[in-house]
This record gives C-alpha cells, sequence and structure tokens, in this order.
C-alpha cells in the first residue's frame, strides 16, 4: 500500500516555551485505520490539528499524496480530502441534522439562497450511502451523543475527505455506540477511505487499527503493526521509561482507617455511569493505589473526595467525620491536601510567581498585623521549600509558567507536603515530568508515608503505582474489580489482566471496606 | 539591588508601550503636518503647551482626578476577572448623591463633604454589585448589564435631580451646593482643589489592598486562575463580590469629588463616560495598580496639550482621539511586536528540550 501522508520532523512550541510536539515522524498507508496512542498532553491532538490547519506549526513537514502541504486553515485541508472529527463536537445545537452537515458547503442558488430541499435530500443520501441511520430532520440538541458522533463523520465524508481524522472518538460514548462506531468505521476501511483513529483506549486500538504510531512527551516512539505489541507492551511505551523504580520500603504498622468513601455515584454530563457504588478506605500510615485504565472512574472518585465535583448518590468521611457537604476550604481544614491531575489548570496561577504559588494555602500564616501581609516572612519560606524541594527556578519572583514541568509538579508538591496534613490526595504525581523529577517525588511521598501520614495515590504509570503502594484498588468502568494487599508479589501482567476487566476479584474488594475506623 | 530590578521590569512590555507610543507620536506629528498652517506652533503648542503657565499644568493634574478614580475603579474590579463596566453609573450616581447632600444637609466644614463623599461611595459601590450579582445568578454577561445600567442610572440620577433640587433660576441646573460641602481650592489661582489629596491617598490605600494584603493576594489568585483558586479553597464568590463593592466605591467616591471640587451645582445633563478611559489606562498600565497614576497623568497631558493647540491654532483637539486608538491598538494587539517575543522563546524552548533529551540518554547509558 502507498504512503498517503507523510509527517516529517513536525515541531509545536506553544507561547510560553510549551514544547507540545518534538520532529514526530511517521507515515500513514492508504487504506487503513491507523492509531495515534499516547497519554494525556503526549501531543496527539496538537499533531492532527496542525495537519488540518488549526494550528500553526513552528518547524516539519506534511506530505500528503506524495506532495508537500501546508494548510493554513481547515477549508484548505478540507478541499485537499482530509477531514477532522473534533474531540467536542462541533454542531450547532439550534440546526438540524441537514442543516448541519451542509453547513457552509449547502447546495445553493446562485450562491446566496440556500435550497434546503436539496440540502435534506442530500443528507438522505449520503447517510443511506454509508449506511448511517441518522434522523434528517431532528435539532442537533434533540439527539443523542452517538448521533452526533455519526453527524460528525457524515459531515466529514459529505465534504469528500479521503483522510479521515477522529480525536477520540469513544470518550463520550457508550459501549453500544461505541461498538456500533466501529462497524461504520471498518465499513469506511472497506470503502478504501483511510483513517487516523486517536485514542489512549489500548483495547479499541488492538480491536480496529491496523498500525499504531505511539506519542511520548511530544515525541514519536515508533510505528509498529498492531499484532507486534501486546497492550502491555504498548502501555510501556506511552507511559514506559527505561528506568525501573525499586525503592526500600520499611515495614509499617497500619493504623485506622482515617478516609472512607461509601458508596458513590456519579453520573457525567453525557450521562455515562462514572462511578456505580464506589467504597473503600484508607488507613492510617498506608499508600493505597488507584490503577485503572484512563476513564474508569478513578479521577472522578479523587474529584469527588477533594471536594472539586459533587457525587450523585453516597458519602465520603475523614476522621469518621462525614465530610460529604463540606467546602473545598473546610475539608482542606479538616487535613486533607491534594496534588490535582491537570497541575496547569487545577494546581497553579500560571502567571504569578513561584513564591505566590508556593503560599497559596497557608497564606494566613503570614499576616503580620490585620489583613497586612508580611513579605520577609513569605520570602524566607519559598526560598526554603526551593531549597528542601530542589525546585530550579531564577528566583522564587519568576512567573511559574516559566519552569520546566517537572519544576511546576515540584512547586506544588512543596506547597501540599509542608504543611503537615495527615491525608494526602495525589493524582498522576509524576506525568509528563523529566526522571529526575519523578524520583525526587517519590522519594518525598515514600517520606511521608514514614511520617505515619495517609496517602491515596492514583496514576497512569504502573510502574510508579507499583513502586509506591501498600495496596492497589483496580478501577474498571466506574467499579472496583480488585484490592491488592499484596503488592510485592503481583506482575503487572496480573495487574493488567484485572485494568482490562478480563479478571475480578469481588471477595478482595469487601475485604477492603471492612477495615476498622 | 540592579538584578533585583532587572527581574521586576518587564523588557518586553515596556518596549511594546515605548514603540506604541513612539508610532503614535509620529503620526501624530504626520498629522500636524499635513493639515496646519501653522505645524511647528501646533506642536509647540500641543507638546509643550501644558507647561506654559501655572493654570494650564495645574489644569493637567485636575484633568486626571477623575481619570485616576476611575482608572482605580476599573484596576480593582478586573482583577476579580469580571469585565463590569457600571463604573460611569457608578460615578455618576455618586455624583448626584453627593450633590444632594450637598444641597439638602447642613454640617459644618469638612465634615459635610466627607459625609457626602461617604454617601457617594457607598452608593457607587452596591451599584457595582447588581451587575455580578446578575452573572452569578443567571449567567449574564456582567459587561452588557453594566452597560445597559449606565443608561438607567443615568436617568436616575436626572430623576433625583429633576424632580427635587431642579433650580428653576439657573436653567438646567440643581440649586446650589451649601459652602461647607465645597472642597475647597488646593492652590490659588488654579482650579486645582482637594479632590488631588484625596485620589492620592485612594491611590496609596488601593495599592497597599492590592500588593499587600490577604485580600489582594486571594482576588490575584482568582483571577489568574479561578479553578486553582477554588482548588486552594479560597472563597471566590465573597472575594470577587468585595473586589466589585470596592471598585464601586472608588467610583462613586471619583464623581462626588468631581462635582464637589469643580462645580457649584449639579451640571451633568449628558452622560458621562469615564470608564471607557479607564480601560484605555488599564491597557497602558498593564493592568498594574502602581501605573495606573502614571498612565492617567499621561492621558490627561495630552488632553490638555491638545485643548491648548485647538484653541490657539487652526487644528480641532480631537487629534487626541488619534494618539490614543493607535496606542491602545498596538498595545492591546497581542501580535504588535510578538514575532520578536516568540522567536526568544522557541529558541530557549528548543534548547531546554535538546538538554533533557541528551541528558536522559546518557541516564540510559
Amino acid at each position: 500500500m502507498e504512503n498517503l501522508l507523510e509527517v516529517k520532523d513536525v515541531t509545536k512550541i506553544y507561547p510560553g516555551g510549551v514544547v507540545a510536539n518534538y520532529k514526530v515522524k511517521f507515515t500513514v498507508r492508504e487504506g487503513e485505520i491507523h492509531a495515534l496512542v499516547g497519554e494525556n498532553g503526549a501531543g496527539k491532538s496538537t499533531l492532527m490539528k496542525m495537519l488540518f490547519g488549526f494550528e500553526d506549526m513552528t518547524e516539519g513537514e506534511f506530505f500528503f499524496k506524495g506532495k508537500k502541504v501546508h494548510f493554513t486553515s481547515s477549508k484548505d485541508a478540507i478541499e485537499n480530502g482530509i477531514g477532522m472529527v473534533h474531540q467536542h463536537f462541533m454542531l450547532v445545537p439550534s440546526f438540524t441534522v441537514s442543516e448541519n452537515l451542509t453547513l457552509g458547503s449547502e447546495e445553493n442558488f446562485l450562491k446566496v439562497f440556500i435550497n434546503e430541499k436539496k440540502c435534506r435530500q442530500a443528507t438522505l443520501e449520503i447517510a443511506d450511502k454509508y449506511g448511517f441511520s441518522i434522523d434528517v430532520d431532528k435539532k442537533v440538541r434533540d439527539i443523542s451523543v452517538g448521533m452526533k458522533q455519526k453527524l460528525e463523520i457524515l459531515k466529514v465524508l459529505y465534504r469528500g475527505a479521503k483522510l479521515i481524522i477522529l480525536d477520540e472518538p469513544t470518550a463520550v460514548l457508550t459501549p453500544q455506540e461505541t461498538k456500533e462506531l466501529f462497524e461504520q468505521l471498518l465499513i469506511l476501511k472497506s470503502m478504501k477511505y483511510t483513517i487516523i483513529f486517536i485514542s489512549h483506549k489500548l483495547d479499541e486500538v488492538k480491536y480496529l487499527c491496523d498500525r499504531l504510531t505511539i506519542l511520548k512527551q511530544g515525541r514519536s516512539m515508533g510505528t509498529y503493526d498492531v499484532d507486534q505489541l501486546t497492550q502491555l507492551e504498548i502501555s510501556e511505551l506511552m507511559v514506559g521509561r527505561e528506568i525501573q523504580f525499586n525503592y526500600e520500603k520499611p515495614e509499617q504498622q497500619y493504623g485506622e482507617a482515617v478516609l472512607a468513601v461509601k458508596d458513590i455515584k456519579y453520573v457525567d454530563k453525557f450521562g455515562i455511569d462514572k462511578l456505580k457504588g464506589v467504597s473503600f478506605k484508607l488507613r492510617e500510615g498506608e499508600i493505597l493505589g488507584l490503577a485503572g485504565v484512563e476513564g474508569n472512574g478513578q479521577s472522578e472518585v479523587i474529584s469527588i473526595i477533594t471536594g472539586e465535583l459533587k457525587q450523585d448518590h453516597g458519602s465520603v468521611f475523614a476522621f469518621n467525620e462525614d465530610i460529604t457537604n463540606l467546602k473545598i476550604a473546610d475539608r482542606r481544614e479538616k487535613g486533607l491536601a491534594n496534588v490535582p491531575e491537570d497541575r496547569m489548570e487545577d494546581g497553579c496561577a500560571q502567571t504569578l510567581s513561584v513564591m505566590d504559588n508556593l503560599v497559596t494555602i497557608n497564606i494566613h500564616h503570614f499576616i503580620k498585623h490585620k489583613m497586612i501581609l508580611d513579605f520577609k516572612k513569605m520570602r524566607t519560606y519559598a526560598k526554603e521549600l526551593i531549597k528542601n524541594f530542589d525546585i530550579l527556578c531564577k528566583n522564587e519572583d519568576q512567573e511559574i509558567k516559566r519552569l520546566s514541568g517537572g519544576n511546576i509538579q515540584k512547586t506544588i508538591v512543596a506547597r501540599e507536603f509542608s504543611l503537615e496534613k495527615p491525608i494526602l490526595i495525589i493524582n498522576q504525581p509524576t506525568r509528563g515530568i523529566d526522571v529526575g523529577s519523578i524520583e525526587f517525588i517519590h522519594k518525598k511521598i515514600l517520606e511521608k508515608r514514614h511520617n505515619g501520614d495517609s496517602i491515596l495515590l492514583s496514576s497512569a504509570d504502573l510502574g510508579e503505582l507499583m513502586a509506591l503502594s501498600d495496596r492497589i484498588l483496580v478501577f474498571f468502568k466506574g467499579e472496583i474489580v480488585a484490592n491488592i494487599a499484596d503488592v510485592k508479589h503481583i506482575s503487572e501482567a496480573e495487574l493488567g489482566l484485572y485494568m482490562l476487566g478480563l479478571k475480578r476479584d469481588e471477595n478482595s474488594v469487601l475485604e477492603g471496606v471492612s477495615y476498622a475506623g | 539591588m540592579l538584578d533585583k530590578l532587572k527581574n521586576k521590569i518587564d523588557t518586553y512590555s515596556l518596549l511594546r508601550v515605548f514603540c506604541a507610543i513612539l508610532i503614535a507620536y509620529t503620526c501624530t506629528i504626520i498629522i500636524i503636518f499635513t493639515f496646519s498652517k501653522v505645524p511647528f506652533t501646533a506642536m509647540y503648542k500641543f507638546f509643550l503647551g501644558p507647561f506654559t503657565s501655572k493654570r494650564n499644568f495645574f489644569n493637567v493634574v485636575e484633568t486626571a482626578i477623575p481619570l485616576l478614580f476611575a482608572g482605580l475603579a476599573l484596576n480593582v474590579i478586573q482583577k476579580g476577572g469580571l469585565t463590569n463596566l457600571i463604573a460611569d453609573g457608578a460615578l455618576y450616581m455618586g455624583a448626584v448623591i453627593a450633590s444632594v447632600a450637598a444641597i439638602s444637609l447642613s454640617l459644618p466644614k469638612g465634615i459635610h463633604a466627607a459625609v457626602a463623599i461617604a454617601m457617594a461611595s457607598l452608593v457607587g459601590g452596591l451599584i457595582t454589585l447588581i451587575p455580578a450579582i446578575i452573572k452569578k445568578f443567571t449567567g449574564a454577561w456582567e459587561m452588557v448589564v453594566a452597560i445597559m445600567l449606565n443608561t438607567v442610572f443615568f436617568y436616575v440620577g436626572q430623576y433625583i435631580i429633576n424632580s427635587k433640587y431642579l433650580d428653576e433660576v439657573a436653567g438646567y441646573a440643581s440649586y446650589k451646593f451649601a459652602k461647607t460641602s465645597k472642597l475647597g481650592h488646593l492652590i490659588s489661582g488654579t482650579q486645582m482643589h482637594y479632590g488631588f489629596i484625596i485620589v492620592i491617598i485612594v491611590f496609596i490605600l488601593v495599592y497597599i489592598l492590592m500588593e499587600k494584603t490577604l485580600f489582594g493576594y486571594d482576588l490575584k489568585i482568582v483571577g489568574v486562575n479561578m479553578r486553582y483558586a477554588k482548588n486552594a479553597g479560597i472563597n471566590v464568590f465573597k472575594v470577587v463580590m468585595l473586589s466589585q463593592f470596592i471598585g464601586g466605591c472608588i467610583a462613586g467616591m471619583g464623581g462626588a469629588v468631581e462635582v464637589l471640587g469643580i462645580y457649584d451645582r449639579f451640571l451633568w445633563v449628558n452622560q458621562v463616560s469615564f470608564v471607557w478611559d479607564a480601560i484605555l489606562i488599564n491597557i497602558l498600565a498593564g493592568e498594574k495598580t502602581a501605573n495606573i497614576p502614571l498612565t492617567a497623568f499621561f492621558f490627561s497631558f495630552i488632553r490638555v496639550g491638545a485643548g491648548i493647540m485647538s484653541r490657539g491654532t487652526d487644528l480641532d483637539q480631537e487629534i487626541v482621539a488619534i494618539i490614543q486608538a493607535i496606542i491602545i491598538f498596538l498595545v492591546s494587539a497581542e501580535r504588535f511586536m510578538y514575532t520578536y517575543k516568540i522567536k526568544r522563546e522557541q529558541k530557549a524552548a528548543l534548547m531546554e528540550k535538546d538538554r533533557i533529551l541528551t541528558q536522559q540518554q546518557t541516564e540510559v547509558l
């Protein structure tokens, strides 16, 4: 098969010096379904947006059908036969299906008048041609998410695309809808369409795709035939590091449960059951790891515990006190600290200084008299944390967004860890940062454990999770399917079986909620 | 010490502002030479006019007072992340309330003015809360609500004056203010009034509030990243509302000081438009409280200069609008001199990435 698309040394640097893609290269053959896999923030979407003319690239080249192309707008790309379905739907809710489908390239009269009848007819024809059943006269706001997804694909086909880019199309779909989508994609493949499928759901990639390219921290980690690799090998390449974590962990006596969640249920805005009655307990002095393929409910349960998200059902207890209805500030007061998943959105004030970011949660300690802040004391404190946590910055007044990812994360960890809070909730502590910073943060987490603090840790990096956790809960489709108390003697492969839903251990889960406290 | 200063100054922003002003002045000079028969006189009057007499010089200061009030008010309001442009309504109502107090109360000198200003501030603050509250509970965009309310409060103010305090003898003006309520002149032979002292005090207080207090810190965090503020446990609603109230108070006070400082009666029969000037002042100041007096005086300076020029030559003072437009256009245009910045950033980022990659490779080996 011929190469339809060639990506050559493409680099993208966002304002502020964030490197989203660095010399990415891979090829897509005509008529294949090619997966682009990688963690959140690995640069998958950015790369495709550049191809599609949504973003400028900094350096590099795209070759499409053997010719060098540079699209300056999505219109350009569409005219050349490339279509993209974005992660978030680009539809007009108050327009009907056929109006949305033909929007921008309507059947018209003299380029002024829209021929609605013809538009409707064209919609029917194209849906029929590709075997998509869709209700053309309904308003988009009234149709289901799966239907919207179909409409997006039809939109692309209507505009004559031969290469279709799908950006995490299954993120919002139910399992049935996903299955239907895949069938349709396979039909398109048989009709010689080429599809680029962006995803981090490896079972889907395995099932659907022919070849895959792995992106990690903005770099391509190679292109493989799907049959060449197991899911585990793929995930190792996605998050994997050459370095094995192996830490000395002294034996520890666990105390009573300090944090407990009871029967948490949560339905997200797309109507998908994210949590179906989750209960567990965190004991004093232990590191409890939450494992699971991304999107199986771990992030939601963490957000519910920190108070960021409101659950539909169930309750949260800290030190046997019901904190279900407390505000975030009050939960922090009760002894919770949290390192959020998204460090730029939830973890820092990007344009403020390192010092400002280090003192946000204990700013009350720096009041001189009345409301006036004691900057001298604050500066000393910030300098001390910068030293203790090895934060590399010009000085404490430097804007935090100027720092590298690892140093931003260390700043956040420094802020949350230095307050002696007994319960630490940590979500993706080391995602996308350099090895030195990772080991440093791990060391600090283990120090906290040694200190007798209790830690709830969620991470997509299995190596990290297994190296740090005393116990691991595995999430699958909004449920806990295993409670692994003996982390030392479980292999990654076995953990993988739980994570993919191929194995369950109900008894251990029940044991996990029976701890005293 | 020098290093410390160097770190504090954002050379890129400074360079941008400087270039913008330079370009604007160049354009102005071109316009002057194109349209005026006496270009050198016009330029002299425009640039140096404000320094030619005591009266002219203090005219700059006095023109700057309401600009400063409005600029400071908007600075506080915007720090919370809201584009609440009701400062005009607050300022106008502040002027009306102060006038009412000046006409109808009888108090000793000094106290009378203080009471009038305090009442005006309170009303200004309350008015400014309205768009923010509507936004909170209905999601309506505060900017549109605020602009509409500016008109509403103009007519409310007109109604109050016209229905009870209109002096039939004086035409469209209110009764005379009580002498005790006037702010008094600071320097004889000029229009300079004690409002100048008040605005300086307000500036210092706002600066301390923004830069040195817990509230200022919280507001800064909320303005930069609301999600982070929530995660850190800051009471976002309270902080935002308080900032709106304080900003509104300053605007109301500005209205009061203006009428009590300059006029003997309430004379504003047209809608005021200080809020747009306030936006310009804030943009040029880079939203930094400390820079606001400087930019307010700058705008006041070109305005007074243009006034002097228009009275002495064949040019109109509307030239001010051109200068302002060019400066603001260039300063607020994100892409102005953007390539210069982005090239520097990209180079640094690539070098950093290369460094990390080679470091990782050597570690693996």
